[in-house]
């Protein structure tokens, strides 16, 4: 797929490539202005150097229905500056020139359809962005988007729940590209400390009925989690304890709180690389 | 009229299948909550077609909520205001002193049906929570509501009558601790809890089935309306005038009015303070479309999609959103949308007090002051229908202190 950036990989080129290592990626994922531009610009090499294989950016919004406390509070703070969107992305292309692995975008299609769909991806595209989480999108009324997503030239990312019934799985599963979003749990963003015992049926049951890789959220903060996720999902997506080693260094400024993010990669990495 | 009004059948051809109301309304949340909102229709159309839940339903309406509800002549505030004859819609006289019940008494019934033991509500007056908890502790069911910590202040009365009844009250300190930061961590929960917990929504928004089954369970209000004004004045209104926050207690009694090209339907929004952003809660005449708490509607927003603050001197009507369907309204111009600044809904609180005998929630005071505007402009052989929603005692603290002010 082509990119604005040369360097930069494409999503399903990112997953063909760990396929063939039989290997896990690992997908922080990160406030976007949170605690300042700056950190942002410093995370994201981090994180690459760090193992990272793709970034998961989160535009911060007023009413994010499916977080916990600590990514609430981190997109509030992040508000609070006065944070906009297009210094989000103005933050994102510079970061491009030195980041090679696949950045995706998680953002309420409140924000998109605010901001203009059209507008919205035009602006992704030319930041680097490869691909767009929609939270709150789900079929039927992700359908026309997911078109107009793909004809952009970026990834459609959805996302499926434990609940999610057997037909839902395969029309969202159609609609994706780049890969599926797999929630561990019923619930909201936090962490956890065990995975649900059927996780890995679930995901193996869900991989039986697509080639589109899967990648599993919500709860994982430990190696452990990560490793017990390896030859069964395509992914784990870490968030909210990379936010929360954001805030605890808080006041250490963006290079302190990228490398203290990139300790977190290697750390979760620890035992499946 | 001795007969309640046929509750649960849907009042309006719409929304479609996919919950739209035009381009507004639909399913716009994560995916964890699609399971449990198919549930809810699915059981919503079979009660709906079930004559023992209506059996059950009126029954509940009848002789626990005293419906139907009167439909009055104000007499001395017609004279007044010298103008059209208006008649009170009398919301007020419901058991917990609100609309609010008539909607979660049928959900609470469809809770049951749903084999769920569990409700949860958001609230911001608290009219809708105490309703809520009324109805959890009728049907034996566990209740917990979230209210923003800035309208537990202002609404401290109600927050004691909730517990009074058994519910539990959480304070949510995020956002703006107001009535979209509630409506927030009422959806959080259920994301985590859908198996065994009903969302109990109060108004006519979130995503599909809700906008639908609020309006529904509101219906009778303007069946009623309709029946008691053609039996005393043989003939329909020629104004429906109901204030408009979420917009439920609008929806209940514009719907049965929808299809009279002769009525003219009003509604009424919470004008604040000023027109700026951040000063008012006029979401239909000032805002924008946008996506809200799982449905398109319009919206209160700045240009990056962030929701904005919102303020008005009643609680009731403090939310950045509106039903898609008066959205849609709005839009084809079915209704007419004004608004009503906190001031003069004062004054209007003031108005009915003095001319009636009779407090108005601030809420409905946004209507007075509308028809108090509109009745001189009118013949006296012309009718104005005030959906009076709720009644004041819940507001006469604030009142004090916004009088106390000027």
């Amino acid at each position: 797929m082509p990119s604005t950036t040369a360097a930069s990989r494409s999503i399903p080129d990112t997953f063909r490539a760990l396929r063939e290592k039989k290997q896990i990626a690992l997908m922080p994922f990160i406030a976007a202005g949170f605690p300042d531009l700056a950190t942002t610009l410093a995370s994201l090499p981090a994180i690459e150097q760090a193992g990272g294989s793709l970034v998961e950016v989160g535009f911060p919004f007023s009413d994010p229905i499916a977080d916990g406390p600590v990514i609430q509070e981190a997109f509030t703070a992040a508000l609070e500056k006065k944070l906009k969107m297009a210094e989000v992305f103005a933050t994102v292309a510079e970061a491009r020139k030195s980041v090679s692995i696949p950045l995706v975008s998680m953002v309420s299609y409140s924000i998109v359809f605010r901001y203009g769909l059209d507008r919205f991806l035009k602006d992704a595209k030319a930041a680097g962005f490869s691909g767009l989480i929609l939270p709150d999108l789900p079929p039927p009324e992700a359908e026309s988007i997911c078109d107009k997503v793909r004809s952009a030239g970026l990834d459609t990312v959805l996302l499926i729940a434990p609940t999610t019934t057997p037909e839902r799985r395969k029309e969202i599963a159609r609609l994706s590209s780049g890969f599926i979003y797999y929630l561990s749990i019923s619930g909201i963003t936090g962490e956890r400390d065990k995975l649900p015992a059927d996780l890995e049926s679930n995901v193996r049951q869900l991989k039986s009925m697509t080639d589109v890789p899967v990648c599993v959220g919500f709860g994982i903060n430990k190696a452990e989690h990560v490793k017990q996720l390896e030859g069964v999902a395509d992914g784990a997506i870490v968030g909210t304890a990379f936010v929360r080693r954001a805030r605890e260094h808080l006041d250490e400024g963006p290079d302190a709180i990228a490398k203290a993010t990139a300790q977190y990669c290697k750390e979760l990495l620890s035992l499946v690389r | 009229m001795s007969s309640v009004a046929t509750a649960a059948k849907s009042a309006s051809p719409l929304p479609d299948a996919n919950g739209h109301f035009g381009q507004f309304g639909g399913v716009f949340v994560p995916e964890t909550l699609v399971g449990a909102i198919r549930q809810l229709e699915t059981e919503y159309t079979r009660a709906k077609n079930d004559p023992e839940f209506k059996r059950e339903f009126d029954y509940y309406l009848r002789e626990f909520v005293g419906r139907p509800s009167r439909f009055y002549f104000a007499q001395r505030l017609t004279e007044t205001l010298g103008g059209a004859k208006i008649y009170l819609k009398r919301e007020d006289l419901n058991h917990t002193g609100a609309h609010k019940i008539n909607n979660t008494i049928g959900q609470a019934l469809l809770t049951k049906r749903m084999c769920k033991k569990r409700v949860i509500a958001e609230t911001g007056a608290g009219q809708h929570g105490v309703a809520t908890a009324t109805a959890a502790a009728l049907f034996g069911l566990k209740c917990d509501v979230y209210m923003g910590a800035e309208d537990v202040r202002r609404q401290n009365l109600n927050v004691f009558r909730m517990k009074l009844m058994g519910a539990n009250v959480i304070e949510v300190h995020s956002g703006s601790k107001t009535l979209k930061d509630a409506t927030n961590e009422a959806m959080r929960d259920w994301m985590g809890s859908v198996e065994h917990t009903h969302y109990i929504i109060g108004s006519v928004v979130g995503p599909h089935p809700f906008p639908m089954i609020v309006r529904d369970f509101q219906s009778m209000i303007g069946t009623e309306t309709r029946a008691q004004c053609l039996e005393i004045e043989g003939r329909l209104p020629d104004y429906v005038v109901a204030c408009v926050g979420g917009g439920s207690n609008a929806a209940g009694i514009f719907a049965s009015f929808a299809g009279d090209k002769s009525v003219k339907l009003v509604g009424v929004e919470a004008g604040g303070l000023g027109t700026q952003l951040g000063q008012h809660a006029a979401t239909l005449c000032k805002g924008e479309p946008g996506v809200l708490h799982g449905c398109l509607t319009y919206v209160l927003q700045d240009d990056d999609g962030q929701t904005a603050i919102v303020h008005s001197a009643s609680a009731g009507l403090d939310y950045p959103g509106v039903g898609p369907e008066h959205s849609y309204w709005k839009d084809s111009g079915r209704v007419e949308y004004h608004s009503i600044t906190d001031d003069e809904a004062l004054e209007g609180f003031q108005l009915l007090a003095q001319t009636e005998g009779i407090l108005p929630a601030l809420e409905s005071a946004h209507a007075i002051a509308q028809v108090k505007k509109l009745a001189p402009k009118l013949g006296k052989d012309q009718i104005i229908v005030i959906n009076l929603s709720g009644r004041g005692d819940k507001d006469c603290q604030e009142v004090a202190r916004l009088l106390n002010r000027s």
